[in-house]
């Protein structure tokens, strides 16, 4: 009986209670920081931003204009070339055109030669989506079941090496510079290679493996628009060729906007040209294979130096220069109201 | 949801089963013995499954669910489909589902498919998951459910077998222990129970845990032998299967063709527990599904908060973006397309070589572009938001201030997803009694004969109980010491109660602690137990020593049957008090075994209370006869069986008798009781407490159960008077009268309590006079109609009823509740007549309803007045201020009570609703055209002094803090109204007059409101207006205004469970009214709104990244940012700081909010989140979106930039934005915050690091392979990422920055006020309230503007002193003051009842309606005080139009 009794009270003591814990994060009470703009922390970010940015893009604007560029637009100068490039059956005949121009100072430092397209829509869509990284890669995969098509294979089945619209559409004109010095020719020394992501050349474009590379491209057929298979693209150097060529690793790399700049070639430092380009006349030799003027497009050629802050582009010193005298600006404006309403103030605590 | 899905499920199922029985050929209804007219689609036909009619049953049963219940919604093989099929009833999955099938078109295809998928995949997947598990919770709890025992009748065997309950059929016998859950909606044919009762409890269906009386079905033959299911012959036929749970009928057509009716009492429902009862049997009626409680079971309400109407408005909003961004894409592409002459190479010709017409790219693009820009449409914000609301409403829950120590309830949440709706509300309905005032109802004052009895002793008493309250946070730790010694008194209590006869019943023990332990202890007991059960407060009544020594001399009167005929007055107290005792419908229980009830007087204790036992000798003494019977009822039948036969004659013999031996217990009683008062007059000491243990386990002490707590208090004012209530059956009632004579009444009839009538009726017979006596209680406007002719009745009478309406009035001002307590003697032949009616009603079938109330009407008319109560019931601590505070807020508060008007006046007063200054309206009337009228007249005059002071308001509307609303309501003025008048305006068609003129009152009181009305003000308020609601209550008639109003708050207290059950938030006190609201509404609210505004701002800044890229990339639909990290941006880079932000971001602290209620506007004006700040912050994310592409476009463009190369800088200047813009917003910055914000942007990098470097192959045809690191390497991208995002942010900044450091919007003074240490800012706080109040004073002043109207209707209620004041500064407006003060002086009562009078002359001449208006707005004083006599008459004229009005007129 007595225990019975007993019972009740230990059951009520054990009930846990429902109320709530009293611990920071369930009432809320938890340590907080509570940033509060006031007219001092305003103010110096405002100055300081201003300050900071006015500073960056003074620099960026000294340092970009010290780059040294030449753009040359060929695709008017070779215009025979052109139109002879417009008749479709011409496809495999060959046509050149020169195009010279004068450097009336030195270019220093390393000068990279870049191809520009005009109106070129790399980044269409389904162009972009056209090509197939499984057999960059250089393995035996069926490519039918890439995005290839239409351009996987020709209709007698034989499949194409490297398929899609990209590689199908690579650039293929040939370009090559040469130094009018005291009037005999010297062809300036460019690198083909190097020019490429290291990570592209080495890793993600892989010829199929094979004891040589026309065995390993064998049963495979060039794309339509080419003029020769994948695996002559560059006769000379056995690694440049098939699907490591620089050339083409940097056309499959495809472009942000419709104009763009591929990296084509650099001058190699040596002799001459071991500071650069020195002044005076040169000439480019062009092979002229890519048309563009169905697509209203045009063709450029353009050596130029870089610095540690990208190309010629003066833009982002501008922002800079724009953001951080729009900063201070505001800081002023801010301090302005300030003063003003000052005074309001004491008006209305009068009042 | 699930539940509601699996109700209406089964409602579907049943609606198809009743379709086919109606075609069916019924060979079981033999035509001769079924009334034509029914049919199996109305009624349902039940026969037992035993006996003769087994086919019957047999082919009838087939038509009836079985028992076993399945509330699983799939099984093994339905649950995939099913379940899919389910889920894309959801707009926002049925969206996603729309891109998969997009993206499997290979012209529109733009996603790899998995990205695509992976959305919907993370949508679907984790509700698919919970459904499952849900389910197979359920499918378990159904399995236990269903192969749980019963007892059930087998034919063959001939006895009760054990079944499974899914094997149960319809018709089926069954056997029902104590304290087994019912399986079955069960007719209750048989029970152990002398009298026919059976207890339930029906905690499992409404959580309510007071016992529900169910009685074996009236008129069954052989009632109290043993039940043989054998010979139960008769077919049962009652109504269709439906979810009224308090309604049910049938009848029982017996072999003779006799019918007996049952109603709602005899059913004992599913899921209910039977209690204290020992064996019943019954035969089921509804089964499985079929059964009410399964009907009923409705799950989850789901309701949709405002922000998230506006935000699907918003959506849709982002839809039409959406469109547009896709049209613009779809055009321009065609158009790209059909530039070209020829076919440039990078046009892709299909898989045939065939190249698109433009038009067909066009539409291509326009699906490409959908698919693309999906993110538009924030599904994840529908994710988000459930998240943030379930840490909202987890926060809410747990905090500590909401929880009520005493009940030891925390708020329950029961609604998930409109916390952010509580940071809304502009209009608040609140009850009053139990939601303002405690619902404890305490015996104040009582009017006998004409005399009052003002009980100055109790009164005074109350206050000391009041001060105790107040040191309620000592208790706990008085608790641990108490503890000891009521497990001592217990054990004592315990061996008194007689063994084996009495059952253990659940809560028995907690409750006997309870009561023992203190009186501040008695309201925990009680809210925990959610029964209407008294505290000490309630219990002790120190009588009236007045009443005492009248009352005294009374009873000895009665008790002596003296032969002389006892003076009129005697009686009068005598019967006043038996009607206390008796008129109820209250169970007795001792206070040991609380859940047994006490149906014989107690028997004799064991020695050791000497008191006792004397008081039992004496008892046994006197009712040796009787005690024969009545001790040996519970276990012998065939005494009970002669018990059963009801003979009156039977206690007489006993009684009188003892009367001078009483002398001795009855003084011994008193004492008792002198020291049970000393205890509670004393200071509440350890000492006090232990003392009121020991001396409250002495007296056999009786717990009375009540179903409303006024009830309970009514029988605890007589037992102060020692007029106690001892035992109760539904057949007798036992009464201790002063001497300790038992006086045992035959009840021969219980009219119980409906809110149509407002009474109740007892009719018994009287043991010593055998009179016939009629018993009434109940509101005095209904009771004082009933009286006695007045012109019949003697003039003393009419004396009486005049005094004892003075005398409500006078308490109705006090604010006590009232009732009329009348009683009329019947004659025998009168009575046997009026019984025969009753019996027919009962019978009847159809309209039993009206018959009964009819019947009840019929017999309580000529009443004899006995006297009045008052019974005070005390606002809950708080409640003013709460009231003041929300006030503060902009709320609107009106009051929507059943109660009497100048109660509901009197609280509102009392807690600071109405203000002595304020201009109190009342509009009481039955005639249509009047109201309107008095609707039109009032309106103007508001509107009058509304435009008065709308201009002064604007010259002193400079202060940019508050900006009013144009609607803002005129802080003067109150409106009363009661229900009739409330039905008139619903009925007449003045809703919309009534809301004009309610919405520019301070404060409106409904008095006199029934639940439904309460409800269509809410919903008319909603409707008219477009305010968020609120609606507050405690009770079962406040469950249709909880129901119908946007938020909906229970408060779990003393009057059962219905109110939380309905309601979306359940609170303790009324006070917690303030911090949910101030507080936790306004975070909620100014966390979502912001959220989801930001998630708003987050997809579309994003997406208009890719959007501007379009027109880069010949509107292709090509992207520049790797699908994958694009997808995963919105699902995990940019998902968990709004999240945090949603649940964890205070703008303002706790302190703040609560001490500047102002604030609280923010919310209620949508501030942050409404058209406007939508189109703000739609602009702002363009910009920012401009910013983010087109800096790096600009930068990298003539480059040698591949896609990617550009895309990935874009990416992550645009997550530094996003976070930083977040950053922006966020107020406070917790650890947990900054975590998340870093790991975000750590998360990124490392995913797209890891990502970059090994995914090779891994998603054709992109190919993301080593960007990110060759970007890392780059200066131009850091140095895009330093420039860009602050360029993106420099505009909200600055702006965020100026109204920061300038602005003078509250929150913002009240976050720099936050900043400041506690002690300046409580200083601050102080300073801003009071310039608060000085500028909100002057453009409503309370000088000559409110005083121009008061004069036209004064408060009666008005402080003499405000009054004075108000009349010396009032100034001329068209009337010099001098002028109007002499009229002033004279009316400030006649101005309460002005509209009242004006009322009246209305209906007889409409005409002359501007009449007395005119003059008092001040034209002549002649005049003015020329109206004043005139009033008088017409008002004597017309009697009491009104009763309630009749005080003022006085």
């Amino acid at each position: 009986m007595k225990n019975k009794t007993n019972f009740p009270s230990q059951e009520e003591e054990a009930r846990p209670s429902r109320c709530p814990d009293n611990s920071a994060f369930k009432q809320q009470r938890l340590p907080a920081w509570k940033p509060q703009l006031n007219i001092v922390t305003v103010l110096s970010s405002f100055f300081l931003t201003g300050a900071f940015c006015l500073t960056v893009g003074v620099c960026l604007i000294l340092s970009a204009n010290s780059v040294r560029e030449i753009q040359i637009d060929y695709s008017d100068k070779c215009s025979d070339c052109s139109k002879f490039r417009e008749n479709s059956s011409n496809w495999n005949k060959e046509c050149h055109c020169s195009v010279n121009f004068t450097l009336k100072e030195d270019i220093l430092g390393d000068v990279f030669m870049y191809y520009g397209l005009q109106n070129f829509y790399q980044n269409h869509r389904r162009y972009m989506i056209s090509r197939s990284d499984a057999q960059l890669l250089g393995r035996n995969v069926n490519i039918q079941r890439s995005y290839c098509a239409p351009f996987t294979t020709y209709k007698n089945g034989t499949p194409i090496a490297p398929c899609g619209a990209i590689a199908n559409s690579m650039f293929n004109d040939t370009i090559d510079l040469f130094y009018n010095r005291n009037s005999s020719v010297v062809q300036v020394p460019l690198l083909k290679t190097g020019n490429s992501w290291w990570t592209d050349k080495n890793v993600k474009f892989r010829n199929p493996e094979s004891y040589n590379l026309s065995s390993a491209f064998a049963g495979t057929a060039r794309p339509p628009y080419w003029q020769k298979p994948v695996y002559l693209l560059d006769e000379g150097d056995e690694r440049n060729t098939g699907y490591v060529n620089d050339d083409f690793i940097i056309w499959m790399r495809v472009s942000a906007f419709a104009t763009f700049r591929n990296l084509y070639r650099r001058v190699r430092r040596i002799r001459h040209f071991a500071d650069g380009l020195p002044a005076g006349n040169y000439t480019f030799r062009i092979s002229y294979n890519f048309p563009v003027s169905k697509f209203k497009g045009r063709k450029h050629v353009i050596l130029s130096t870089v610095v540690w802050s990208g190309g010629s582009n003066p833009f982002l010193g501008i922002a800079y220069v724009v953001s951080g005298t729009a900063a201070t600006l505001a800081g002023f404006v801010i301090t302005a109201i300030h003063l003003k309403l000052r005074k309001k103030k004491t008006y209305f605590q009068r009042q | 949801m699930a539940f509601s899905v699996d109700s209406a499920w089964y409602r579907w199922q049943r609606l198809g089963a009743p379709s086919q029985a109606p075609s069916e050929p019924t060979p079981l209804l033999l035509p001769g013995r079924d009334n034509p007219k029914l049919s199996l689609n109305k009624w349902r036909i039940i026969f037992p499954s035993t006996g003769r009619q087994w086919k019957d049953w047999k082919q009838a049963s087939t038509f009836y669910s079985g028992n076993g219940v399945q509330t699983t919604k799939y099984t093994w093989f339905t649950f995939v489909p099913q379940n899919l099929f389910e889920q894309f009833h959801r707009l926002g999955n049925l969206y996603f589902f729309f891109l998969v099938v997009l993206s499997w078109f290979p012209q529109v295809e733009i996603f790899h498919r998995g990205v695509t998928l992976l959305p919907l995949v993370v949508v679907l997947l984790p509700s698919m998951i919970k459904d499952a598990v849900e389910d197979y919770r359920k499918h378990q709890y159904d399995k236990t459910i269903n192969s749980s025992k019963t007892r059930v009748y087998d034919k063959e065997e001939r006895a009760y077998v054990e079944r499974c309950w899914k094997d149960v059929r319809v018709g089926d016998f069954v056997q029902l222990q104590c304290n087994e859950t019912i399986p079955a909606d069960i007719l209750l044919l048989h029970s152990s129970d002398q009298s026919g009762i059976c207890h339930l409890e029906t905690a499992n269906l409404d959580g309510e845990t007071n016992l529900k009386q169910r009685r074996v079905v009236r008129g069954l033959p052989g009632q109290n032998a043993l039940f043989e299911p054998e010979f139960f012959q008769s077919t049962i036929t009652c109504e269709m299967p439906n979810n009224n749970l308090n309604k049910f009928q049938g009848y029982m057509e017996q072999p003779n063709d006799e019918r007996v009716g049952f109603n709602i009492e005899s059913l004992l429902l599913r899921g209910c527990t039977i209690r204290n009862t020992e064996v019943a049997v019954g035969i089921v009626i509804y089964a499985g599904h079929e059964t009410k409680a399964m009907l009923n079971n409705n799950g989850p309400r789901y309701k949709r908060s405002r922000i998230e109407r506006r935000m699907n408005v918003d959506i849709f909003l982002c839809v039409g973006l959406l469109f547009v961004m896709c049209l613009i894409g779809a055009v321009g592409h065609g158009i790209w397309t059909g530039t070209f002459s020829e076919h440039p190479p990078y046009d892709v010709p299909d898989e045939y070589g065939n190249f698109l017409s433009p038009a067909l790219a066009g539409f291509y693009t326009f699906l490409t572009m959908i698919i693309l820009l999906q993110t538009l449409i924030p599904i994840s914000l529908y994710v988000s938001i459930e998240l943030v609301k379930l840490g909202q409403v987890f926060l809410i829950h747990n905090d500590i201030d909401l929880y009520d120590e005493a009940a030891d309830l925390p708020i329950q949440c029961r609604a998930l997803n409109i916390a952010e709706d509580l940071g809304q509300i502009q209009y608040i309905f609140s009850d009053k009694t139990g939601t303002l005032t405690e619902n404890k109802m305490v015996f104040r004052r009582c009017t006998v004969d004409g005399i009052e009895f003002s009980h100055q002793e109790n009164a005074k008493r109350l206050e000391t109980h009041k001060e105790l309250d107040l040191d309620d946070e000592d208790f706990p730790k008085l608790q641990h010491f108490t503890l000891p010694p009521p497990t001592l008194g217990r054990a004592a209590g315990a061996q008194q109660s007689p063994p084996g006869a009495l059952r253990r019943c659940q809560s028995a023990r907690a409750r006997v602690q309870g009561h023992a332990r203190s009186r501040s202890l008695g309201r925990r007991d009680s809210s925990q137990s959610q029964v209407a059960f008294s505290s000490t407060i309630e219990k002790d009544v120190t009588p009236d020593s007045r009443l005492l020594r009248r009352v005294r001399e009374a009873a000895l009167q009665t008790e002596s049957l003296s032969p002389f005929i006892p003076t009129r007055t005697s009686t009068a107290f005598a019967d006043f008090f038996l009607a206390l005792a008796i008129c109820n419908t209250v169970l007795v229980s001792t206070a040991t075994e609380p859940r047994q009830r006490v149906t014989i007087p107690p028997p004799i204790k064991p020695p050791g209370i000497t008191l006792e036992k004397i008081h039992q000798i004496f008892q046994r003494l006197k009712l040796a006869s009787l005690s024969q019977s009545f001790s040996s009822s519970q276990s012998s039948s065939e005494l009970g069986a002669s018990f059963g036969a009801r003979g009156p004659e039977e206690p007489l013999p006993a009684l009188g008798s003892g009367d001078s031996s009483d002398r001795g217990d009855r003084g011994d009683s008193s004492d008792r009781r002198d020291s049970g008062d000393s205890t509670d007059m004393g200071p509440a000491s350890l000492e006090e407490m232990l003392q009121s243990v020991s001396s409250s386990s002495l007296p056999p002490a009786l717990c009375y159960e009540a179903e409303s707590p006024d009830e309970a208090a009514l029988v605890h004012a007589a037992q102060a008077y020692s007029f106690s209530l001892v035992s109760r059956t539904p057949e007798r009632v036992t009464v201790r009268l002063p001497q300790g004579t038992l006086l045992t009444f035959d009840i021969l009839h219980t009219l119980g309590f409906d809110s149509v009538r407002k009474r109740m009726s007892v009719v018994v017979r009287h043991p010593l006079t055998k009179e016939i006596v009629v018993y009434t209680k109940g509101a005095d406007s209904v009771i004082m109609d009933l009286l006695e002719d007045s012109a019949g009745a003697e003039k003393r009478m009419k004396r009486i009823k005049e005094k004892t309406q003075k005398h409500l009035d006078l308490y109705a001002r006090d604010g006590l509740r009232t009732l009329c307590i009348a009683k009329k003697v019947l004659n025998e032949d009168d009575f046997q007549k009026w019984a025969n009616f009753r019996r027919e009603a009962e019978a009847a079938i159809e309209n039993r309803e009206e018959l009964l109330m009819e019947t009840a009407q019929h017999l309580e008319t000529k009443l004899t007045l006995l006297g009045a109560t008052g019974i005070e019931d005390r606002l809950q601590d708080g409640v003013p201020d709460t009231i003041v505070a929300l006030r503060e807020a902009g709320i609107q508060i009106w009051v929507l009570t059943g109660d009497k008007q100048e109660t509901a006046v009197n609280i509102a007063y009392s807690c600071k609703l109405l203000d002595q200054r304020d201009t109190v309206f009342t509009i009481n009337t039955e005639n249509k055209e009047t109201c309107e009228s008095l609707l039109d007249l009032t309106l103007e005059e508001v509107r009058k002094s509304y435009e008065w002071d709308k201009p002064r308001r604007k010259i002193f509307g400079i202060i940019p803090t508050a900006p009013e609303a144009p609607e803002a309501p005129s802080t003067e003025f109150g409106l009363v109204i009661d229900g009739k008048t409330l039905s008139l305006i619903f009925q007449g068609g003045l809703q919309e007059k009534f809301v004009s003129l309610a919405r520019r009152c301070r404060s409106v009181l409904c008095c006199r409101s029934t639940p439904l009305q309460k409800g269509m003000v809410v919903r008319l308020l909603r409707g008219q207006l477009r305010v968020m609601t609120l609606a507050i209550g405690d009770g079962a008639n406040d469950v249709s205004m909880i129901q119908a109003a946007d938020v909906g708050i229970g408060i779990s207290g003393q009057e059962g469970m219905q109110a939380v059950m309905a309601s979306d938030f359940a609170i303790a006190r009324f006070k917690h009214l303030k911090k949910l609201l101030l507080v936790h509404g306004h975070w909620c609210y100014s966390r979502l709104a912001k959220m989801v505004i930001y998630f708003f701002y987050k997809n579309v800044s994003y997406v208009n990244l890719l959007f501007w890229y379009q027109f880069f990339c010949g509107f292709s639909g090509s992207t520049m940012i790797d699908y994958w990290q694009m997808i995963f941006f919105n699902l995990f880079f940019t998902s968990v700081p709004p999240i945090l932000f949603g649940v964890l971001d205070k703008d303002v602290s706790a302190e703040t909010l609560l001490g500047l209620p102002e604030l609280y506007r923010n919310g209620q004006n949508s501030e942050i989140y409404n058209l406007s700040t939508f189109i703000i912050t739609m602009l702002d994310a363009f910009y920012q979106s401009l910013i983010c592409f087109f800096v790096p476009y600009l930068v990298y463009k003539d480059s040698d930039i591949d896609v990617f190369s550009f895309g990935n800088p874009i990416n992550t200047i645009s997550l530094l934005t996003i976070l930083l813009h977040q950053a922006l917003e966020m107020k406070t910055w917790t650890l947990s915050q900054l975590v998340a914000m870093m790991c975000s942007l750590g998360f990124y990098l490392v995913f797209s690091l890891i990502y970059n470097a090994v995914c090779l192959l891994c998603n054709p045809p992109t190919n993301p392979y080593w960007i990110l690191e060759r970007q890392l390497s780059e200066p131009t991208f850091y140095l895009l990422c330093l420039l860009t995002p602050p360029a993106a942010l420099l505009p909200r900044f600055f702006i965020s920055a100026l109204r920061g450091t300038f602005g003078s919007s509250l929150i913002l003074k009240a976050q720099q006020i936050d900043k400041l240490p506690k002690g300046q800012r409580d200083l601050e706080i102080q300073k801003l309230r009071s310039r608060k109040a000085t500028s909100g004073a002057s453009p409503a002043p309370n000088d000559d503007l409110d005083q121009s109207i008061s004069h036209l209707c004064v408060s009666p209620f008005l402080h003499p002193a405000a009054a004075a004041v108000s009349q010396g500064h009032t100034e001329g407006q068209g009337l010099s003051s001098s002028a109007v003060n002499p009229l002033r002086r004279g009316t400030p009562e006649e101005g309460y009842c002005f509209y009242n009078r004006w009322a009246e002359e209305e209906s007889a001449a409409t005409d002359s309606s501007a009449g007395p208006f005119a003059p008092s707005r001040g034209t002549a004083p002649g005049q003015g005080s020329g109206q004043v006599p005139k009033d008088r008459d017409s008002r004597s004229n017309s009697g009491s139009h009104r009763r309630s009005v009749s005080p003022v007129t006085l």
